[in-house]
């Protein structure tokens, strides 16, 4: 029986080249769409190096500071003084990382210009993120402390200032006027990442403005490492009830602050931002309407096209009903063609997106930028193309199997 | 009118002593087409029974009934008013699932456009009523087979609809009626698209069913000759029954 559907399916798809492309092309295109864009969510989402510990940390990103009366609001990352004062000193969490957003600057290699991007960290920073260390290691809590003009590159960054050479650790790199002494040399991290990004990693102490200013509002952020995911709500509730202590700057009468999962933080001060999770579900709400409703694109398309393919096909309908189909039974051959077809569709859709990620991989869009096809994502594909076959298939069966044999047989 | 009822009453009667061997028995049928303006009276009071093994002819100008009552028999329209008993069972109350076994069982149709599926080999196209039955894979080819042979056709097996002539067509929808071995064969004009040669070799076959596997058969045909060489013709005028 499912034989003799896959052969009339397969004639069904060969007859009708074009309504078979258009199908094809609807059902793939939509999930190779939705396969990329979630390799893409994931790689700036997920756990990636060298944020692998993302799982059991809490990212302070921006502060807010409101004045009720005038309606005014200030939103941005944390001066080092407000972190080193209020978040280090923190007891739930296991190491804070602190560190600025990375800032371009040039430096000159043989007369070439030479854009880097240069990180002020703390030690900790270099605990809470797990850097993959090439050559050398990181600069040490003394050295912060000393002051030491000190460095960890990047592997692309050694690569463009210093060449094709085995060693660099002790040698000098300039950047925005100042030698650096070489420490180490990490694997580089892709821009997508924004927290841990950078070409050239120094000591804040070095830092050419004043980090000891009191001010709360900077360019630098933090983030918080649990001993485990079960320690985050310790953490979170410690943080809030510092803040619920902290003034705001002059000007301002509220202060707001969270520490929040890494989307989380980004979140918190845009119109979706609450203070539960920084609104992240209801990210995700928005995002599963938007995927629900692209996806309904591609199902209404075949939903359309199965209903004039059984036009076309009345005269086999009214055959098989009076050689003995019942209803049902047509209805389950119909849908069983349009899983075949839904499933040759998922299985071009999957395809694509693998070989769009290798191209897009390859073609270095995004230095250092691994897409990856995420597993769950894919099985949820999967799940979609039993569920676009089954939608597309249902009602067309349905107005099928309602044909009068007679009907069926004449209209041709 | 008043002879033509006396001549269904006689008919009739002449049935009812062998009461025993009534494979298909109209009562009282009447089809009403309705579109939006007209309605047309399709069929008026038909009755009828046809016997076991019995090879019945319908005649009668175009747009009389024919077809209408043919396809009430095989139960593939319902009559407005009436009842159709097959193998004395009264069909009227069953619902889509037994309506479809039972045709599934029972009947096998011919058709004047033969209805082959252009999608399906010709074996393929043949096996289809087995389809609907619980038999195997090898069962459904094993009996196919042999059906093609019975039309001679077991040359062309792998062959598509569109790649035979009008005859060969033919033969291969005979294959398909017969496959199931049902009881009833029902042909609305199995030859009103061939030419004489062709046609004659149809009714061969059908003959020959009816004479070696008591099949019992009834063809609407618009050829005096072959109405001839069967046991009994009935005539329709209008929706009604004349002869
Ligand atoms: N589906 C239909 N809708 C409306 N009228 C129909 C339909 N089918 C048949 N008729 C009408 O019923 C009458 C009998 O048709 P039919 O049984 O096909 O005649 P025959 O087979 O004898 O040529 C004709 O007048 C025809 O126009
Ligand atoms: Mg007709």
């Amino acid at each position: 029986m499912l034989k003799n559907y896959f052969k009339i399916a397969i004639a069904v798809l060969k007859r009708r080249k074009f309504f078979t492309f258009i199908s094809l092309f609807g059902i793939s295109f939509t999930l190779t769409i939705l396969i990329v864009m979630t390799a893409f969510v994931d790689n700036i989402t997920g756990a990636n190096y060298p944020e692998v510990n993302r799982e059991r940390s809490l990212y302070i990103t921006t502060l807010q500071q409101k004045n009720v009366k005038y309606f005014s609001q200030q939103n941005g990352p944390a001066s080092f003084y407000y972190l080193d004062h209020y978040v280090r000193t923190l007891k739930t969490p296991a190491k804070v990382a602190i560190s600025s957003l990375f800032s371009p600057t040039n430096t000159y290699i043989n007369n070439k210009k030479l854009v880097i991007n240069l990180k002020y960290t703390n030690d900790a920073y270099w605990d809470v993120m797990e850097y993959k260390f090439i050559e050398g290691k990181p600069y040490t809590l003394q050295q912060i402390n000393n002051g030491e003009r000190i460095a960890v590159i990047s592997e692309d960054t050694k690569k463009n200032y210093f060449g094709d050479v085995p060693n660099v650790v002790g040698k000098y790199i300039e950047a925005d006027n100042v030698q650096y002494r070489v420490a180490g040399v990490v694997k580089s991290v892709p821009a997508t990442m924004f927290v841990s990004y950078a070409d050239l990693y120094v000591p804040y102490t070095v830092s050419k403005t004043d980090y000891k200013h009191k001010s709360l509002m900077g360019n630098y952020t933090a983030i918080l490492l649990g001993n485990s995911k079960e320690d985050l709500p310790k953490i979170k509730a410690e943080y809030a009830s510092v803040v619920s202590k902290i003034k705001p700057d002059g000007g301002f009468d509220v202060f707001v602050s969270g520490a929040d999962p890494y989307l989380g933080s980004f979140l918190r001060a845009t119109p979706l931002g609450d203070s539960r999770n920084g609104g992240i579900s209801k990210l995700i709400f928005i995002g599963s309407i938007f995927v629900l409703l692209f996806m309904l694109l591609p199902t209404l398309n075949l939903i359309n096209i199965n209903i004039s393919r059984i036009m076309e096909r009345s005269s086999e309908i009214g055959v098989r009903k009076a050689f003995g189909a019942s209803g049902m039974t047509l209805v389950g051959q119909f849908i069983v063609e349009n899983i075949i077809l839904t499933f040759f569709g998922c299985i071009i859709g999957i395809a694509l997106s693998f070989l769009i990620l290798q191209v897009l991989n390859n073609s270095n869009l995004i230095a250092n930028m691994h897409l990856t096809v995420n597993l769950t994502v894919l099985f949820f594909s999967l799940v979609a193309c039993v569920v676009f076959g089954l939608l597309s298939g249902v009602y067309p069966a349905w107005r099928m199997s309602r044909l009068q044999v007679v009907t069926a047989l004449k209209a041709q | 009118m008043i002879p033509a009822e006396t001549s269904e009453n006689v008919l009739q009667n002449s049935h009812i002593i062998n009461h025993q061997n009534v494979m298909i028995s109209l009562k009282n049928i009447e089809k009403v087409y309705r579109t939006d303006t007209v309605e047309t009276l399709a069929l008026n009071n038909i009755s009828l029974n046809i016997n076991k093994g019995e090879f019945l002819s319908i005649m009668g100008p175009s747009g009389c009934g024919k077809s209408t009552l043919l396809n009430i028999m095989g139960l593939l329209d319902a009559p407005t008013r009436g009842e159709v008993s097959i193998d004395k069972h009264d069909t009227t109350q069953l619902n889509d699932k037994k309506l479809a076994a039972f045709r599934n069982r029972k009947l096998g149709f011919i058709f004047q456009s033969y209805h082959l599926i252009n999608d399906l080999q010709v074996l393929d196209n043949v096996e289809l009523p087995l389809l609907y039955r619980n038999s195997s894979a090898k069962e459904r080819r094993q009996l196919s087979i042999e059906a093609l042979e019975k039309v001679g056709l077991s040359n062309r097996m792998k062959h598509f609809p569109t790649q035979l002539s009008g005859g060969q067509k033919q033969r291969v929808a005979i294959a398909r009626a017969i496959v199931g071995q049902p009881e009833i064969i029902l042909a609305d004009e199995p030859t009103g698209n061939l030419d004489s040669a062709m046609g004659s070799e149809i009714m061969d076959i059908l003959l020959q069913l009816n004479e070696r596997d008591g099949t019992t058969i009834v063809m609407v045909t618009h050829d005096e000759n072959m109405a001839r060489k069967t046991h009994r013709l009935v005539r329709l005028f209008d929706g009604t029954q004349v002869q």
